[in-house]
């Protein structure tokens, strides 16, 4: 014992401390201890990334990027490889969760005012990792080469290409070829393999470096470090090691369940986790008579698709889907309102964040089915598709939401903040 | 620390660690060999019916060359002279299964079957027959030449003193599915 | 509040689990229910005897193994006697005799690989499919089909089922949905009754064919989730432990 103690010394006298890294972080980092369900979701984003990265990498070891090979080569991990198929469904179970656990978490930012000062950074660190994110499951769900793989390139590539000016270049230059094809594969892999997942690990490191200096928010939205303790420690706080892990260490248990339900049982989640014809084998000339991306894009999706051509352009369509996930950047100056958390906001914006949810879960769920699910309208709407009108009018609901925010959470009628933290 | 909490601690990563290697099975266990590898190495057969006495035929098995001698009455005899000029003429170093560790090793003595690569760096040796004295010396009985480093072996694939190979070349497991079929890669004990 | 948010993502989670009602083809026939068992072991032999015997002559499933029919409870002699219909090796996959090309010049269209057909188009749609086909002289097969109309397809189990004309019967009076109706035209070597019996086990066998660990999965499925269970009483209980402390 003695040895292995002289050697921890060798390598302590070395390197920066370990200890002291772990005390700042962790057994020193004070939380606040009114921390509720809405909290749970960071760590678990945390822990889908590893599960992501480990069985990303077993992938690998078998999957193989060409297009002429790469729907035998999933084929022959669900069937050859001994416990392949394990594998590959926690790699797609952890796709869809990994958006899920990431929109609850960005949900709590929104609900608690997590990204007002002195938090801002936090916030933009986040949302440049759930726009990496999304780039990185559109890259990763290009290599099965089913239908939906190709066509959903193809699809979202050439949207690119309205682009004014440089789009159909731009396009070309995506693709590596005038279709998608062995080139695009190729290097959509290697940007999801190592490309990708390391910007991802930067930014995360990022992000949690910036909360940690400047402190954790809570549901109450108040700051704990303006109440101290004779110890120097805040008063409602209490030290993320051991409080914290332990806690966040049984809802990682409750998500595994939860996750292992669904890798086990229902690993297609009736067409929306794994889709029906992404076991087609990728078909260039035969297109699928109903285009949908898988269901964490469809939101943006829809607005893209409410948005009528102008001048003989879907390049409109493009920019407003652009907009709607680049003015997530700026909530932290669109929100006038001088309290964080919804606790002890007015009326007016409780309606509009409720309204807003709603419809961004419709704006998902429109963005799923073709046009013509709800029929059409009568006379008085020209006959149009009633998916389409109730597209717009959602997607004006988003856009209002964020562009009126400056003027209704300045006029809402905020209550007053308590001094200590309610449990 | 207060025993409860120790107690519970120590269930509690008990129970984890458990799980914890359950969960590391099935990637582990993802590089045993698949299918696919299983289907590509399995047991070949070979049909000998056609061999005539002192002819050698060479199939592939697992990537590797396979030889089948059908040995005539002169070959044997050549295998029993030679005993003093092999280093382990009793195939005492496991390079055989049982029923090849014996005098001719092989299951009948006139059909002999060894892996064709020398057991020094894996080239594949060449027959030379008993005529070949003029290339390997008047004694030479019959038997195998490794073109690489020069590794000589008999007629039993028994390797010679004083050659850089260190060990008789390999029997494959195999048996007779009839007088005239041989298979390769497995035996009765199913390898 | 939260008692919304829990039901609303509780709900596609429910929504996958539980049986969907009766959907349409894409041609608006209504699907009947495949009523398979994946665990009939007789059921899905049944169903690779005759996909071996009636399928693998146009159709390929480059991904299955010969040897995986263990799975059905045979042995390896058993299959390589009754089922390797061509001289492929037990561990080999079922590889089409037909090239594709020409299988594109036969029929219009190359037929597709089966290996996971099953998930593609679902037991449901198969089940139909494989039992509505009937003559038109207006194909070029001769045959048509309700379910995929102008399907490239002819009648391959057509001995069993015998030959059928379908009758389009619009509704003009209350506008509802045409009704089909079917005439059996010539026998076939089985009565309808035995027929649909087939087709459920040819398609019990296709949906096996598209996942064969799918049995396997349920299993390991189930102890993993108790293993959870009992881990999460011990984490549970040493979070109230730790949270003592804290008010």
């Amino acid at each position: 014992m003695g040895r292995l103690m002289a050697l921890w010394d060798w390598f302590d006298a070395r390197m920066p401390s370990v200890a002291e890294e772990f005390r700042k972080h962790a057994a020193e980092y004070y939380a606040p201890k009114n921390f509720n369900f809405w909290y749970f979701f960071g760590a678990l984003s945390g822990i889908v990334l590893v599960i992501q990265i480990v069985s990303g990498i077993f992938l690998t070891m078998n999957y193989k990027p060409d297009a002429a090979l790469a729907f035998g080569s999933v084929e022959y991990i669900m069937r050859d490889v001994p416990g392949g198929w394990i594998i590959r469904y926690i790699h797609s179970t952890g796709a869809s969760a990994f958006f899920i656990v990431v929109y609850l978490h960005m949900f709590r930012g929104l609900l608690y005012g997590s990204y007002k000062q002195p938090r801002e950074l936090v916030w933009i660190f986040g949302v440049l990792i759930y726009l990496t994110l999304m780039g990185e499951a559109f890259f990763g769900y290009l290599l099965p080469w089913g239908q939906m793989s190709f066509w959903g390139a193809q699809v979202i590539v050439n949207l690119f290409g309205t682009i004014p000016f440089i789009g159909p270049d731009l396009a070309v230059w995506i693709r590596g070829d005038y279709v998608v094809g062995d080139a695009t594969l190729n290097r959509f892999f290697a940007l999801h393999v190592i490309a990708i997942p390391l910007v991802l690990l930067g930014l995360v490191a990022a992000h949690i470096l910036a909360l940690h200096d400047v402190g954790s928010n809570n549901p109450d939205g108040i700051d704990i470090k303006k109440l101290k303790g004779a110890d120097g420690h805040p008063l409602d706080g209490v030290p993320f090691h051991p409080y914290y892990t332990v806690k966040d260490f049984a809802g990682a248990v409750v998500f595994l369940a939860v996750f292992c339900f669904v890798l086990f049982f229902v690993p297609e989640m009736g067409g929306y986790f794994l889709e029906d014809n992404n076991f087609i084998p990728a078909d260039p000339l035969k297109t699928p008579s109903h285009i949908a991306p898988v269901w964490y894009f469809t939101p943006y999706y829809s607005i893209l698709r409410a948005v009528p051509p102008l001048f003989n352009s879907q390049f409109p369509g493009v920019l407003a889907m652009g907009v709607a996930t680049l003015i997530l950047f700026f909530l932290p100056w669109l929100d006038r309102a001088p309290v964080r958390s919804i606790r002890y906001r007015g009326p007016i914006y409780k309606t509009a964040l409720a309204v807003f949810v709603v419809a961004f879960l419709l704006l998902g769920y429109l963005g799923t089915e073709p046009v013509t699910v709800w029929g059409q309208a009568g006379a008085w709407l020209g006959h149009a598709d009633r998916a389409t009108v109730a597209a717009r009018v959602f997607s004006l609901i988003y856009f209002a939401f964020f562009f009126l925010m400056p003027w209704y959470t300045a006029i809402d009628k905020v209550k007053p903040v308590p001094e200590r933290v309610t449990m | 620390m207060d025993s409860t909490r120790r107690n519970l601690l120590v269930a509690t990563g008990a129970l984890s660690a458990v799980a914890g290697a359950a969960v590391a099975v099935p990637f582990a266990w993802s590089w045993w060999p698949s299918e696919r590898a299983k289907a590509a190495g399995a047991p070949v057969e070979a049909d000998i019916s056609k061999l005539s006495p002192g002819e050698m035929q060479i199939v592939e098995w697992r990537g590797k060359p396979v030889w089948i001698m059908r040995r005539t009455k002169e070959m044997l005899e050549a295998v029993k002279a030679a005993d003093d000029k092999v280093s382990d003429p009793k195939s005492e170093v496991d390079r055989q299964p049982d029923y090849a560790k014996n005098e001719y090793r092989s299951i009948k003595p006139e059909y002999l079957v060894l892996v064709g690569i020398c057991t020094h760096l894996g080239c594949s040796p060449q027959l030379k027959g008993a005529d070949a004295k003029g290339e390997m010396g008047a004694d030479w009985s019959g038997g195998f030449l490794c073109p690489c480093h020069g590794s000589k072996f008999d007629l039993a694939g028994r390797v010679y003193k004083g050659v850089p190979a260190p060990v008789n070349l390999d029997v494959p497991p195999y048996m007779y599915l009839s007088d005239g079929t041989i298979l390769i890669g497995e035996d009765k004990k199913g390898a | 509040m939260k008692k919304l948010l829990a039901a609303a993502l509780l709900a596609p989670l429910l929504a996958a689990v539980t049986p969907l009602a009766a959907r349409a083809s894409e041609g608006g026939y209504r699907l009947d229910r495949a009523p398979i068992d994946p665990k009939d072991l007789v059921s899905l032999q049944a169903g690779a005897r005759t996909f071996v015997n009636y399928c693998l002559n146009c159709h390929g499933a480059q991904f299955m193994r010969y040897n995986r029919l263990g799975d059905l409870g045979l042995s390896e002699s058993q299959i390589r006697d009754n089922l390797v219909l061509t001289d492929a090796k037990v561990g080999e996959t079922m590889k089409v005799a037909l090239a594709a090309k020409d299988g594109k010049a036969m029929f219009g269209a190359a037929p597709p690989d089966l290996s996971v057909i099953g998930r593609s188009r679902g037991a449901d749609w198969l089940y139909t499919y494989l039992r509505t086909f009937y003559r038109d002289d207006n194909s070029p097969t001769g045959w048509n089909n309700a379910v995929f109309p102008q399907v490239a397809m002819p009648h391959a189990l057509w001995t069993l089922q015998g030959e059928r004309k379908l009758e389009l019967v619009e509704d003009k009076e209350h506008h509802g949905a045409p009704e089909y109706k079917w005439t059996q035209l010539s026998p076939g070597s089985q009565s309808e009754v035995q027929y649909d019996a087939t087709v459920r086990d040819l398609v019990n066998y296709l949906v096996y064919m598209g996942e064969p660990s799918a049995v396997n999965r349920k299993r390991v499925g189930i102890v993993v989730l108790f293993v959870l269970g009992v881990l999460f009483i011990f984490a549970y209980a040493l979070k109230k432990e730790y949270w003592k402390d804290v008010h």
